[in-house]
């Protein structure tokens, strides 16, 4: 080594991170994604407003408690309420460039659901435009929200701004 | 508020994309060792160290307060770490006043830093959850579909964003510390660059920066003692929310209306907008100027857009904002809130340089994280509280 190497300071190492972990669903989660490997989407009511929450979970994150009751099943097709069109790269994301990532209300959701937009150009995609989901083939499916490939317009009319602006 | 207290050093480094000269360590001693020579004190003068960052996963250091401990004077002394996502620099801000507040302690140092050069903050954002569809995209692409929202709602002119990106980055002009120094900025670059998050353009959105900010606090017997007058701590307000629920408002999160309310009662501020003389505020994508103008409750719902437009941001306007160049011209993304607070800070003190607000005495620092859901915010003053 020469001299000017010894002086040079080490500035960067490459040193990657490697994560293994297991993840418990939870028991509410659990229900939802097992209903997904069916083919069925399941929400659940808050019981303090009666707001349908999707996908559905443990608690209600505003009011604190627990949601229990029976599942509200859900049709799967709803309304855009806000979007962007990505251009940007990013490792942990196998979607092709650009692509129009969604926020989705089902019909009869309280919550938003998000998604990606398919069968459609990216100048096409709005708000309150109305959208359906494609599955993927059957064998193909796992407890997962994966089991839907993407959403795709129906062609359907607008719904209007007024029905949905509180999701944003 | 028992305790009066005042900030009486404010220290930062010179923010770049990649600080190779620096190690982790040698960046926050930076910013630390400036404030201490500010506040022309020494490590033993100092009773506690708060340290700041985001999560970890931006360095892929676990907890790296315990190795920068000893390099901030740390050893035997108490040490907290602040962890409030994007909101941290502003949160280790005020736990740090708030022991000083609390009788606590009579001197204690805040840092707060990122170096967002030796790992990827885009991809520990983008981290793909069980069972799910991974589609956004770091904080751009979970910000952007916000920014449509507030667009739709506002009917606000499509260019607003671009000025606001145009201004800032003038402001930086006069700021050494600024990662981003472009002489050639102009509306027309700003419009021409690429759309990265569709309706954000690659100029409207911050850069990723290595940085640090330091600030010393002291009691009101010390604080008198210094060169300098303090910059007085006149009120502190922290509110969250979830990131999800029913009905959340996404672009104007009520933790924000709540935590400007608490702010302001606690200021006896009763017109923000005519009483504060300039604000610091995170805006790490343009449109955020305008929605944290609403925010914090200097404009109506939905017409923040208007004091952009109208140039009562600006540095010679009525309230100037983001007088350093903001979190568009620097991103050390654990120190941006911190460095937040501390513009607001310098500006009262008079030691804002370049981008001075003539006679500025009582001036907002303002953070915020997460999916819009941390809110950290101060009032300092050249007057005492």
């Amino acid at each position: 080594m020469s001299e000017s190497e010894e002086r040079k300071p080490v500035e960067v190492l490459r040193t990657p991170v490697v994560l293994d972990y297991t993840y418990s669903a939870g028991q509410s989660s659990s229900r939802h994604l097992r209903a997904f490997g069916k083919g069925k989407l399941l929400g659940q009511r808050c019981p303090v407003d009666g707001r349908v929450y999707f996908p559905s979970r443990g608690s209600c994150p505003q009011h604190g408690v627990p949601i229990e009751g029976e599942p509200v099943e859900l049709p799967d097709r709803g309304t855009i309420v806000t979007y962007s069109v990505n251009r940007v790269p990013s490792e942990n994301i196998d979607l092709e460039l650009p692509y129009a990532a969604i926020q989705v209300l089902l019909d009869g959701a309280d919550t938003i659901l998000f998604h990606v937009l398919g069968e459609s150009s990216i100048d096409d995609v709005h708000m309150g435009m109305r959208v359906e989901a494609v599955w993927k083939p059957e064998e193909e499916w796992d407890d997962s929200v994966a089991n839907i490939r993407y959403f795709r317009p129906t062609g359907e009319p607008d719904t209007p701004f007024d029905q949905y602006k509180e999701h944003i | 508020m028992a305790e009066r207290c005042g900030i009486v050093g404010i220290g930062q480094t010179k923010h770049d994309s990649k600080r190779l000269d620096v190690s982790m360590v040698g960046l926050v001693r930076e910013a630390a060792l400036r404030a201490l020579e500010d506040a022309e004190l020494t490590w033993k003068d100092i009773d506690a160290v708060v340290i700041g960052k985001a999560p970890d996963l931006f360095e892929g250091v676990m907890m790296p307060e315990l190795y920068l401990a000893d390099a901030l004077g740390g050893a035997y002394k108490p040490m907290l770490r602040v962890h409030t996502a994007g909101s941290v620099g502003g949160s280790t801000g005020i736990v740090a006043a708030s022991l000083v507040e609390a009788g606590v302690h009579d001197r204690v140092l805040a840092v707060a830093f990122e170096k967002q050069s030796e790992s990827n903050a885009m991809w520990a954002l983008s981290i793909a959850m069980p069972f799910s569809v991974a589609t956004v995209a770091g904080a751009g692409g979970f910000f952007a579909p916000l920014i449509r929202g507030y667009m739709r709602r506002s009917g606000a002119p499509e260019d607003t964003g671009i000025r606001v990106a145009v201004k800032d980055r003038l402001n930086a002009l006069k700021n050494p510390y600024a990662h981003l120094h472009m002489e050639d900025i102009s509306f027309d670059l700003v419009a021409a660059s690429p759309m990265l998050w569709d309706p954000v353009r690659y100029l409207e959105t911050c850069p990723s920066s290595d940085g640090a900010c330091a600030m010393v606090f002291a009691s009101e017997k010390l604080a008198e003692q210094t060169q300098t007058p303090p910059a007085w701590v006149h009120a502190t307000a922290m509110r969250s929310e979830p990131t999800m629920f029913s009905g959340r408002d996404q672009v104007m999160p009520q933790a924000s209306l709540d935590n400007a309310k608490a702010l302001y009662k606690q200021a006896g501020i009763t017109n923000p907008r005519k009483e504060i003389d300039c604000a610091e505020m995170y805006v790490p994508f343009s449109w955020f100027e305008p929605m944290w103008c609403e925010g914090m409750l200097f404009a109506e719902p939905n017409e923040g857009w208007k004091m952009t437009y109208e140039g009562a941001t600006a540095l010679d306007g009525d309230l100037p904002v983001n007088m350093s160049g903001g979190v568009l011209s620097s991103n050390p993304i654990g120190a941006s809130g911190l460095l937040r607070f501390a513009e607001a800070a310098l500006q009262v003190r008079g030691q804002a340089g370049e981008h001075q607000v003539d006679g500025a005495r009582k001036a907002l620092g303002h953070a915020y994280g997460g999916g819009s859901q941390y809110f950290s915010t101060w009032i300092v003053s050249s007057d005492k509280p």
